[in-house]
């Protein structure tokens, strides 16, 4: 009977299915949570929409991370280069010679660039991807402090506009204590993360990229047995990593408006760690690519939570240092126990909906 | 000559650290001939090497304790800086709060400053080893909220530790013209060397490296030696913070040590060890290190700007990994054996064969041919 089951349940989830649900039922409970204790502040649309409105680029990082993830690689060079693009956008639109076009061209390209030189040194040269993405965080940081020291504003009108430009949603809003409805605002750079999550899902999940990569990831060497061309995929996975760290630093300069040393300071610390919470291993070929915005959305409602508990700034680092550790440690539980038998029977009764009556009683 | 050449091969891991050094100090003799002098300046050595051997200290320690852990655990400790800068805060609070200084509460404060990185180091040891968590990840919680901890144990304002013993610790003891922080390291890699010769450690962390299933099926338990590496790693970041704040004088939670951790990683890989574990070198590690400080010298005496120093350090980082790569290197050899057999042939047909050299090097490539 035992073995019966395990074998029917195995076929039912697989390894990044169930992280990915375990990092959904955490953010459903972090943001109830976070309800529950501040109704004030987290019951209006309005702060769930600025997480996006605020941390738009933090979201499209964590997502070209993801897809390197995926494919057993790393890419530490991505918060540098998205700090290097806002300045050098910046610096172009300030020069007064290219329009708001010619910067997103410049962002998209220096993106490429970097993606390219990472993809072909890794790839095809087989260096080691830790080395050669930290040479090329040092590199755009040594660029970004050359290019400009000092924050720079842009004022261009063209991108002025650019940057206040809100859509406002008019059936959702609050009304404030003077009784004028307000309604919820949502910045453009909302709309590329949403474009970009569908973009990389429906990518990640039915093209045949997307499964080379998983096929990549979980095993090199199998794959190369199949017939994958895993140069060419690992290749491709750093590219998409280069140009969405381009994207996200032209969303960045889209919400600030600034170019800035600080930039993009400690994004790639902060996307893995999204990513992580989000069910994506770092060893690759495990992990949905939705569990990426999840876990950047975990990532910072603890981040809110903890602002809007009033805690000490110190404390506020070590909070969110001991909520990851809870959420590594429970991650990596549930996968040993799924490695043995017993959880599967403990867990999967509940879960599975196409079950018989009989069974049912069996199970539990 | 067997013996000999057998002895060469086994140095061959070291060809990538030692061609970057010999690289670098030619840079350096072509800026300026005086590049090896040394001078006397109040009884301490002064000159570019000791100040390459002063300055990379920490750098060597944290990057032996690095190679370990890789080794071992087949990733990265990020958060070596942050166990670095608690375990001295600690220190300085110990001293600090003794009253009168003298050699015995250093010696106490920095063992109590070592149990500290041992807990340190156990925390991540068990999320890698007992919680299987990537090592990159369990140690991103203490990059994330280390400083934070040295903070609060600092109590706000950067103390200063304002005693003659730690003085003496940071810079020169008087009579000894070495600094006294390349006296510490060199002990450090005296212990760590006797360690590794007379004990096992080293056939353990590379058994559990190279492959930790066989490893258990052998006796050895992974766990448990990924454990013991973390410990270690923990005792390092201890013994580095320690000369760390004493050589500036003051614990500055927020810049001690700061991004340390990605020359520790470099050292590594520039010292010939792979970042997925197996085989070590800790001889390459310490080369490595010193490489890097050198380079950082280097581009500052070439005067290079300091905005762009960095990226000048990545420029050349990434040539190095270039030439260092496999698929390169593969090229080159199979490049240089063609050249070989081509000058043989041409060295045999000239001289009949007589020609030692040239009857030596036909029967290099043909054993390699077979």
């Amino acid at each position: 009977m035992r073995s019966l089951n395990t074998t029917k349940t195995k076929t039912g989830l697989s390894n990044s299915n169930l992280l990915f649900m375990i990092a959904g039922i955490i953010f459903v409970l972090m943001y109830g949570f976070a309800l529950l204790s501040f109704p004030g502040s987290f019951m209006q649309f309005q702060t769930f929409f600025d997480l996006f409105n605020f941390n738009a680029a933090l979201f499209i990082v964590t997502l070209g991370l993801c897809v390197v993830m995926i494919g057993g690689g790393i890419d530490i060079s991505v918060g540098a280069v998205c700090g290097l693009v806002t300045m050098a956008c910046a610096m172009l639109l300030e020069s007064g010679m290219g329009n708001v076009w010619g910067a997103l061209f410049l962002a998209l390209g220096i993106g490429l660039a970097f993606g390219l030189m990472h993809g072909y040194l890794i790839a095809y040269l087989e260096i080691q991807p830790f080395i050669i993405t930290l040479a090329g965080m040092f590199f755009a940081q040594g660029l970004l402090t050359t290019l400009h020291k000092e924050p720079l504003n842009v004022t261009r009108p063209a991108f002025v506009a650019l940057r206040n430009f809100t859509i406002e949603i008019p059936w959702l809003g609050t009304v404030n204590r003077l009784g004028v409805f307000i309604p919820c605002e949502i910045k453009p750079g909302v709309l590329v993360v949403v474009v970009l999550v569908l973009l990389y899902a429906v990518f990640m999940k039915w093209s045949r990229f997307g499964r080379n990569l998983y096929a990549v990831g979980g095993n090199r060497q199998s794959a190369r047995m199949l017939g994958i061309n895993v140069k060419q995929t690992i290749f491709c996975s750093y590219v998409i990593c280069g140009l969405t760290a381009g994207i996200s630093g032209f969303v960045f300069l889209m919400t600030t408006g600034a170019g800035n040393i600080g930039n993009g300071a400690l994004f790639e610390m902060k996307a893995i760690a999204s990513n992580v919470m989000g069910g994506i291993l770092l060893n690759g070929g495990v992990g949905n690519l939705l569990g990426a915005p999840i876990g950047t959305m975990t990532l910072l409602t603890i981040n809110e939570l903890i602002r809007a508990a009033g805690v000490q700034s110190n404390l506020q680092a070590i909070v969110s240092g001991l909520l990851l550790y809870l959420f590594i440690v429970l991650q990596s539980i549930v996968m040993s126990l799924r490695g043995r038998s017993k959880f599967q029977l403990a867990l999967l009764p509940w879960l599975k909906s196409h079950r018989t009556s009989s069974e049912k009683k069996a199970g539990n | 000559m067997p013996r000999l050449k057998r002895r060469i091969n086994n140095l061959s891991h070291l060809f990538l650290p030692l061609s970057v050094l010999v690289i670098l100090i030619i840079i350096n003799l072509i800026k300026g001939a005086d590049y090896f002098r040394i001078t006397m300046v109040n009884g301490a050595l002064y000159g570019n090497i000791p100040n390459i051997l002063f300055g990379a200290s920490e750098l060597v320690i944290l990057s032996i304790g690095m190679t370990l852990v890789t080794a071992a655990s087949r990733g990265q400790d990020i958060s070596i800086g942050e166990s670095g800068a608690i375990s001295s805060a600690i220190f300085v609070q110990y001293v600090l709060n003794a009253g009168e200084v003298t050699l015995c509460t250093i010696l106490v404060g920095f063992l109590i400053s070592c149990v500290a990185g041992l807990v340190i180091g156990a925390f991540n040891g068990t999320l890698v080893s007992f919680f299987n968590v990537q090592p990159m990840v369990a140690t991103l919680i203490l990059f994330l909220g280390g400083r934070s901890i040295a903070f609060i144990i600092d109590g706000k304002v950067s103390p200063i530790l304002a005693n003659e013993i730690s003085n003496r610790i940071g810079t020169v003891i008087p009579g000894v013209p070495i600094p006294t922080p390349i006296i510490l390291t060199a002990v450090f890699i005296v212990v760590v060397a006797v360690v590794l010769r007379t004990t096992n450690l080293r056939l353990y962390v590379e058994a559990v490296g190279v492959n930790p299933s066989a490893a258990r099926l052998n006796g050895i338990n992974p766990k448990k030696v990924i454990f013991l590496t973390f410990l270690l790693m923990g005792v390092c970041s201890a013994v580095a913070g320690f000369i760390a704040v004493n050589k500036a004088g003051r614990h500055d939670s927020v810049n001690l040590l700061k991004f340390i951790m990605m020359d520790a990683i470099l050292a590594v890989a520039l010292g010939g060890n792979s970042l997925g574990g197996g085989k070590f070198s800790i001889t390459g590690s310490i080369i490595g290190a010193y490489t890097i400080e050198m380079l950082n010298r280097t581009l500052l005496r070439l005067e290079v700007n300091p905005e762009a120093i960095k990226a000048f350090k990545a420029v050349f980082i990434i040539v190095l990994m270039v030439i260092a790569s496999p698929v390169v290197r593969v090229f080159v050899k199979k490049f240089l054996d063609e050249a070989k057999t081509i000058v043989a042939r041409y060295s045999v047909r000239q001289t009949g064969g007589l020609n030692k050299g040239a009857a030596s090097i036909t029967d290099t490539t043909g054993k390699k041919g077979e």
